[in-house]
């Protein structure tokens, strides 16, 4: 089975969402420090919302494309997280992250390639 | 999304200056995620075997369908504990994110691609190869530079 540019598309979609949830999950976990209360916040219910409502593009993408292709591009997710973490946390991003982040893609990726 | 993007804090003056600045205490957040990858691990394995178990097809217009699918559901463990380490795995990504750079730590979550692969060695009798071995110590190995980096923070 080829693997639709569609596909990709959607699959790149779900990981650009699930990065935003890890954004949000960050933003929400400050606010812990305050107990129960300080645990019902909005951003906590929207990371796990983004986080969820991201398998949605991702088992649409899965319907027409390989798993093998499609698994790894989840992983991207890490990429756009990595750049938000820069922009909204004011991260240093050094080229140990960036070393890092590229070997766990590749890697991810060869575990693709091995599940075919 | 759109809603998400164009309406998330962006910007920076709704970001509570402790989103990056809180004083590590408490567990390393990498060990906590380190936690949450293992929950995930598993919980991928039990909503494979939650995905076997047989379930009632639903006719949206014939009530008496949908009970016996929420019923099946029910009756479907191994999904529903999938989805419950899932909320334990949400759970500790969220203490993590306390204290630990984002940068760092989501990345960190690939480690749940190797427990997945090792545990299906296990239970689905999936087979190592070249492909899979490389991509997991290229994996551990991302981790554990990501690792000392977070020691240094």
């Amino acid at each position: 089975m080829k693997t639709p540019i569609s596909s990709i598309l959607l699959v790149l979609l779900a990981s650009f969402i699930s990065s935003f949830g890890a954004v949000f999950l960050k933003l929400g976990s400050a606010h812990l420090s305050r107990g129960i209360r300080g645990a019902l916040n909005w951003q906590l219910a929207a990371g796990l919302g983004l986080f969820l409502g991201s398998s949605i593009p991702f088992v649409m993408g899965l319907k027409h494309g390989e798993l093998s292709v499609l698994y790894p591009m989840v992983s991207f997710s890490y990429l756009w997280a990595m750049v938000w973490s820069k922009i909204f946390f004011h991260e240093h991003v050094t080229r140990a992250k960036v070393g890092a982040l590229a070997m766990i893609l590749a890697g991810i990726v060869c575990i693709g390639v091995g599940g075919r | 999304m759109s809603s998400a993007t164009t309406s998330s804090p962006p910007a920076s003056p709704g970001i509570p200056a402790s989103a990056t600045q809180h004083k590590p205490h408490g567990p390393n957040p990498v060990y906590l995620v380190f936690g949450c990858t293992v929950f995930a691990g598993f919980a991928q394995v039990l909503m494979k075997y939650g995905a076997l178990h047989p379930m009632p097809a639903i006719h949206p217009a014939d009530l008496s369908s949908i009970l016996r699918f929420v019923i099946a559901l029910l009756g479907n463990w191994p999904l529903l504990l999938g989805y419950s380490l899932h909320a334990c795995n949400a759970f500790l990504l969220i203490m993590a994110l306390r204290h630990g750079e984002l940068s760092v730590l989501f990345p960190i979550y690939a480690l749940s691609y190797i427990w997945v692969d090792l545990l299906s060695l296990y239970f689905f009798h999936e087979h190592m190869n070249v492909w899979k071995s490389a991509g997991i110590i290229l994996v551990m190995g991302g981790v554990a530079l990501l690792g000392r980096v977070s020691t240094k923070v």
